[in-house]
């Protein structure tokens, strides 16, 4: 394709996506677009699949049958969530093997947010309110993002995800209710896991290079720091209404912006945890790393016995 | 290893409607593909049948081809009932 070509459908690309029209899977895009969302969707994967770890934990642990159900069916749903988002990536035009082996190999990044352990229980009552609530934030801003099967994805996501924070506030209201030292695990958890939470927002929007051509493109269709805003907002009310302290001094309704000011975040921290060296980097890839090997004797069994009996009649539908 | 062949699913939510397609998976072969659709798809009683099917079975248009396919339907606007200008008294047709 010569050069103007590619021009003039890279014009009517950005024509489409400026009306809101969806891309779908075989239409013509950029190549930078279509690199962008591989990343960017598997990304979103990895760190679904990651996500199930600390949580998965605590499983076996939990304080009663209620907690347990509730806790199994969430994790079950993470995974559901990777595997609609792999599905997304695939449709771009990568596979997904090479999309593990990008995770396995350590070359594609994940939510950060789940390289701090899972101490206690409070932590599950943490980790659902506001992991999930600030994963919410982020992800029903992406329902309208404009390629097609990343936006659908998005909506069946969304759809699940709202039994998950609440289920997490509502063992954080349980231990609120509790004796003082559940109280003082409730806040401890809180305490752990505010600062990290309002990481996942990423970096500053004057810090984050690709925010503009993700804006154009719309797949991302709020800032980092309008999203981080919007989840503080919302957040600080919930935690006054069962008693529990933001463990920021900062903190403090600015009457004239209508938000919550708040303190600055260890950015530090943040990009130490980035690059692989927050407190469970290791320990989780190892886990993934693990699964995935122990694992594969059954992939190679089930495909070996599908090949044996490939001929075997189906149960047709019509 | 080699990747499972990748299947896509339909899911018809009650009787009455239509299978809609909802997603795809991997899968060996078409129980597993079905076993999972089940457990990915309807969690949450989504459906009450399931069809799956090899995505490579699968024969789609291309968008190149949506001028020559799509756009003889735009000039006929004599097959919507609006075209034909009626009384106004005429109610109900
Ligand atoms: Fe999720
Ligand atoms: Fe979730």
């Amino acid at each position: 394709m010569s050069e103007m070509e590619i021009k003039s459908l890279e014009e009517r690309f950005n024509q489409r996506i400026a009306n809101d029209e969806k891309i779908e899977a075989k239409d013509w895009m950029p190549e930078k677009y279509r690199k962008t969302h591989i990343r960017q969707i598997s990304q979103h994967a990895h760190s679904e699949i990651v996500g199930m770890l600390p949580e998965g934990n605590w499983i076996t642990r939990c304080p009663t049958l209620r907690r347990k159900v509730a806790l199994l069916a969430k994790v079950q749903d993470e995974g559901g969530h990777g595997l609609y988002l792999y599905s997304a990536a695939e449709t771009l035009g990568i596979s997904r093997e090479e999309l593990i082996d990008q995770l396995l190999s350590g070359e594609a990044k994940y939510s950060s947010i789940f390289n701090y352990p899972a101490l206690t229980w409070a932590d599950m009552g943490a980790i659902g309110w506001l992991v999930d609530g600030a994963a919410i934030m982020n992800q029903v801003a992406l329902i309208n993002t404009s390629y097609g099967p990343y936006s659908r994805a998005m909506i069946r996501i969304c759809k699940e995800e709202s039994f998950h924070q609440r289920q997490g506030y509502e063992i954080m209201m349980a231990l609120m209710n509790g004796t003082q030292e559940q109280r003082d695990m409730a806040q401890d958890a809180l305490n752990r896991w505010w600062w990290p939470s309002l990481m996942m927002f990423g970096p500053r929007d004057a810090e984050s290079p690709n925010t503009e051509q993700s804006m154009r493109w719309k797949l991302k269709r709020k800032t980092n720091d309008e999203l981080r805003q919007a989840f503080v907002d919302q957040t600080v009310p919930q935690a006054e209404l069962i008693g529990l302290r933001i463990p920021d001094d900062k903190l403090k309704w600015n009457e004239e912006r209508k938000h919550y000011d708040f303190g600055d975040i260890d950015w530090e921290e943040f990009w130490q945890v980035v690059n692989g060296h927050g407190p469970c980097n290791k320990q989780r890839l190892e886990a993934r790393r693990k699964a995935h090997e122990d694992g594969a004797w059954v992939r190679d069994a089930a495909m070996a016995y599908a090949e044996k009996h490939a001929n075997k009649t189906y149960r047709q539908a019509v | 290893m080699k990747d499972w062949p990748l299947w896509e699913v339909f899911i018809r939510s009650k009787n009455g409607l239509e299978h809609r397609h909802c997603g795809s998976l991997h899968a060996t072969d078409a129980q597993m593909a079905l076993e999972n659709a089940r457990d990915v798809y309807t969690r949450r009683s989504e459906g009450v049948s399931i069809w799956v099917v090899p995505s490579a079975m699968i024969t789609a248009s291309q968008p190149e081809e949506s001028g020559e396919l799509f756009e003889p339907a735009a000039d006929k606007a004599y097959r919507h009932p609006t075209f034909y200008v009626l009384p106004d008294e005429l109610k109900h047709m």
